[in-house]
């Protein structure tokens, strides 16, 4: 958990801890749960971190659950995690792990044995939209601009991104030219470890096109580096109503990259409800719109059955993709 | 680049960061002093502490300030009992230690202050000239030139691995990049060499080796050579008078000039660094002193004691050169600072200047606060600092495993670490004891993935192996890198004054 006396983390751990118990002592009365104890299947900064330990300093500070703990386990791309979860159900009931989009891909790859079906699901909370960017000084304009350098050279038309091959944001760069009527296999991805060493490849001409988070895009855009040419989202976003969507360029496709949270299997019925209640009370509070508006998120609420279908569905659109380009 | 700056200088200024680059340099000189304790030891016992700050111009900040600090530590230890905590000052023992038992032990480490401050100033003002020159060259690279660089960086420690060393080296680089290889590359969706271990699956974790080759086996070392530490029983020599005369200032004044531009050069080459800067330093000024001065040389020459201290103090700051502007590390401690910003989020390289001018201005600045520190913070404290020699083994060998322990543990919350490190850092100590140097591996550890990945990147975008001719930029660093390997064999013509047994690195 990196705790230090200096750091400013524990700095803000602790405020929120005094608010907490302030608030916890005034309105007792709409408190719903005791105590949270966050486990993150990641080390301490990446998106699951900051994922649950904003919801954790909405929950205590808004008075809706008394405490807050949290558990950094990284290790197997979250699968040790998910192990220790499934393994320690019964002693684990109060623990709820925050996972994303990848816990689909890696268990349709294998990076570990498990899948959501062997967790109890709770609700997805958060998103964040795909988008493709071009270099500001770039000749592509638009995604009808990159389709056509795609056709005419299609090994010269690198698209980079941040994750492996076969990971998120190839996903997205060949589902958009799936979507284009265009050979999804074709798609030469250029994979980069960090996202600042895939910006320099961009601004560097060795990628034509960056495929990335959206608010990591519009951060990207606000800077004036680079020009977003298409967002996987239904409708423009109102964080940056200028880039446009793929549908409305006739590219019918949309994406989203959830975060949510699994509880251990087995959980009692009426445990979850709470849970889920908790959450579902969270997005009325100006303590959660204080730290969604601070890290750019965008709220997407899926709860229970409605979770569980809208993961069904993502696993098997992605495990389609997949096959097709040879990843399964 | 002014308003860079200005915005480096306000970041530097802040109150955390003044307190980091006094408190840097304070636990650095201290630490520092302590015989066998070198920069690396620390700052590796360090990192998890920086980490932990969160901000990375803070967490830079405090390790460049222990660097600096442990560089002067060493120096007092080497004046005042002959017993250099750092390889790096080990030249500094050949003047200072006869000046000390002259009875001047004050002068001497007045000059050896003084010396320091001057070389890391000029150090400085030299980095803030050629960063921006060499960064704005390096936004052009593609990955095939970063993959060159890589191939560069790992030659160069060829060079400067030590006579009768460079086979050693060049085992212990290759051990190192196939530990790069273990877990999930970046490239890669599954897991190599993990042996089914999950804790291995994202790979080594690089704190716990820096730990392991560096922090762990001086606590084991401490405890197998108890002969070691407390070399010379500890600040015997009474300290008094720390004032030089203007024709002592006057004669080390162009000794002090050249050789910070000298140690400052060779400390940009990748893989020379402070230890070659200070042993170079001292053979060149030597060598084109009057007969007359030569002949004190050994025996209590100032210029013989201003010369390296200068070089290696500007070399430091020359070896962040490659690491800010190119993101490759030139020495052991660099390869460590990079690994620490890696794992504070930030890529160094070319964009680091454009993307987050905050941290490399702060940094470039918060080095002649630094030196500002040392020279006011130490000229006074010296007799007082120096009674840390004579801090016993049964306080130092617990202290250093308190922290390696807690450190790796707390980065990433998992035991298995622990065990890890352990494992690790014993089998560090036999390679040492077996006289292999470690900074090769934990080079050859950071650049492997990154070597790696930027073939593979290449690979893929020109569908073979036509870039390493088909980039003219590619193809220059190559021969470059040629150059470097076949380079040892020339250098070790030049300057056989290299002492033998010095641990590796800076």
């Amino acid at each position: 958990m990196t705790k230090f006396s200096m750091t400013r983390r524990v700095m803000m751990a602790a405020a929120v801890a005094t608010l907490g118990l302030g608030g916890a002592a005034s309105a007792g009365s709409h408190q719903v749960l005791e105590r949270i104890h966050f486990l993150i299947p990641g080390g301490a900064g990446g998106g699951w971190d900051g994922t649950a330990r904003g919801t954790g300093e909405a929950l205590t500070r808004s008075g809706l659950i008394g405490s807050a703990t949290y558990e950094n386990m990284s290790g197997g791309g979250g699968g040790k995690a998910i192990g220790f979860l499934i393994e320690n159900a019964a002693s684990q009931q109060d623990t709820l792990m925050v996972n994303s989009t990848p816990i689909v891909i890696r268990s349709l790859t294998g990076v570990f044995p498990y899948n959501f079906r062997d967790l109890t699901l709770v609700a997805s909370i958060i998103g964040d939209y795909a988008a493709i960017v071009v270099n500001k000084d770039s000749p592509i304009n638009s995604m009808s601009d990159l389709v056509a350098a795609y056709k005419a050279d299609m090994g010269g038309t690198a698209i980079g991104g941040g994750s492996v091959p076969g990971g998120m944001d190839h996903l997205v760069a060949a589902m958009v030219m799936q979507a284009a009527g265009e050979d999804p296999t074709a798609v030469k991805y250029i994979p980069y470890d960090a996202g600042g060493k895939a910006m320099a490849a961009l601004l560097s001409g060795e990628i034509k096109a960056l495929s990335t988070g959206f608010s990591e895009a519009v951060e990207l855009a606000r800077a004036g580096e680079v020009r977003i040419i298409g967002v996987t989202a239904d409708a423009r976003v109102d964080a940056f109503p200028d880039a446009p969507t793929m549908k409305e360029q006739g590219i019918d496709m949309t994406f989203v990259n959830w975060r949510g949270f699994f509880a251990a299997p087995g959980l009692p019925a009426d445990k979850l409800a709470r849970f889920q209640e908790v959450l579902a009370k969270m997005y009325d509070t100006p303590e959660w719109e204080e730290v969604r508006a601070r890290n750019g998120w965008v709220n997407i609420h899926n709860s229970g059955d409605d979770f569980r279908v809208f993961l069904e569905e993502q696993e098997q659109i992605i495990g389609d993709l997949m096959r097709k380009l040879g990843f399964l | 680049m002014l308003e860079g700056i200005l915005i480096g200088l306000s970041t530097a200024f802040s109150v955390t960061n003044v307190l980091m680059v006094v408190g840097g340099c304070l636990i650095g000189t201290f630490i520092g002093m302590l015989p066998g304790l070198g920069p690396m030891s620390i700052i590796a016992i360090m990192i998890p502490i920086a980490i932990g700050i969160g901000d990375p111009s803070a967490a830079l900040i405090l390790l460049a300030g222990v660097y600096y600090g442990a560089i002067f530590g060493g120096s007092t230890s080497s004046i005042l009992i002959n017993a250099p905590g750092v390889a790096s000052t080990v030249a500094t023992s050949f003047d200072g230690y006869p000046l000390a038992r002259q009875g001047k032990a004050g002068k001497a480490l007045t000059v050896a202050a003084i010396a320091s401050f001057a070389g890391g100033s000029i150090g400085a003002v030299l980095l803030m000239i050629f960063a921006p020159m060499l960064a704005s060259v390096a936004l052009l690279f593609h990955s095939a030139e970063y993959f060159a660089l890589m191939v560069v960086g790992l030659s160069a420690i060829a060079a400067f691995a030590g006579s009768g060393q460079v086979l050693k080296a060049v085992l212990m680089t290759l051990l190192g990049l196939i530990m790069a290889t273990v877990g999930e590359g970046a490239l890669f969706n599954l897991p190599r060499f993990t042996m089914g271990i999950m804790d291995l699956q994202s790979g080594f974790g690089f704190i716990t080796l820096a730990m392991a080759m560096f922090a762990l086996p001086e606590a084991i070392y401490l405890v197998l050579d108890p002969g070691r530490s407390n070399a010379g029983g500890g600040g015997g020599n009474e300290i008094k008078d720390l004032r030089i005369s203007r024709a002592e200032a006057r004669q080390i004044a162009p000794v002090i000039g050249r050789q910070s531009i000298q140690g400052f050069l060779i400390g940009v080459l990748p893989g020379a660094g402070a230890t070659i800067a200070s042993f170079l330093g001292y053979a060149v000024e030597r060598n084109i002193a009057p007969r007359e001065e030569q002949k004190e040389f050994g025996k209590g020459s100032l210029k013989g004691l201003a010369a390296p201290e200068s070089a290696n103090n500007a070399a430091c700051t020359g070896s962040f050169v490659p690491l800010l502007t190119l993101g490759i590390p030139g020495s052991g401690t660099t390869a460590i600072l990079l690994g620490a910003l890696i794992a504070l989020n930030v890529s160094p390289g070319p964009r680091l200047m454009v993307d987050e001018p905050e941290i490399f201005w702060a940094v470039i600045i918060s080095m002649y606060l630094g030196n500002v520190v040392l020279l006011i913070l130490n000229l006074p404290l010296i007799p007082y600092i120096a009674r840390v020699l004579a801090v016993p083994r049964s306080f130092l060998i617990p202290f250093i495993l308190f922290f390696t322990l807690m450190g790796a543990y707390i980065g990433q919350n998992n035991a298995t670490e622990l065990l890890l490190l352990v494992g690790l850092g014993v089998a560090a100590t036999a390679l040492r004891l077996a006289d292999y140097p470690l900074a090769p591996l934990l080079i050859g550890f950071i650049l492997g993935a990154m070597l790696e990945d930027n073939f593979a990147r290449s690979m893929q975008l020109y569908d073979g192996v036509s870039f390493i001719w088909e980039r003219p930029m590619t193809a220059g660093l190559l021969v470059l890198a040629a150059v470097l390997v076949l380079l040892p064999g020339y250098r070790r013509l030049r300057t056989r004054m290299r002492a033998r047994g010095i641990e590796g690195g800076d």
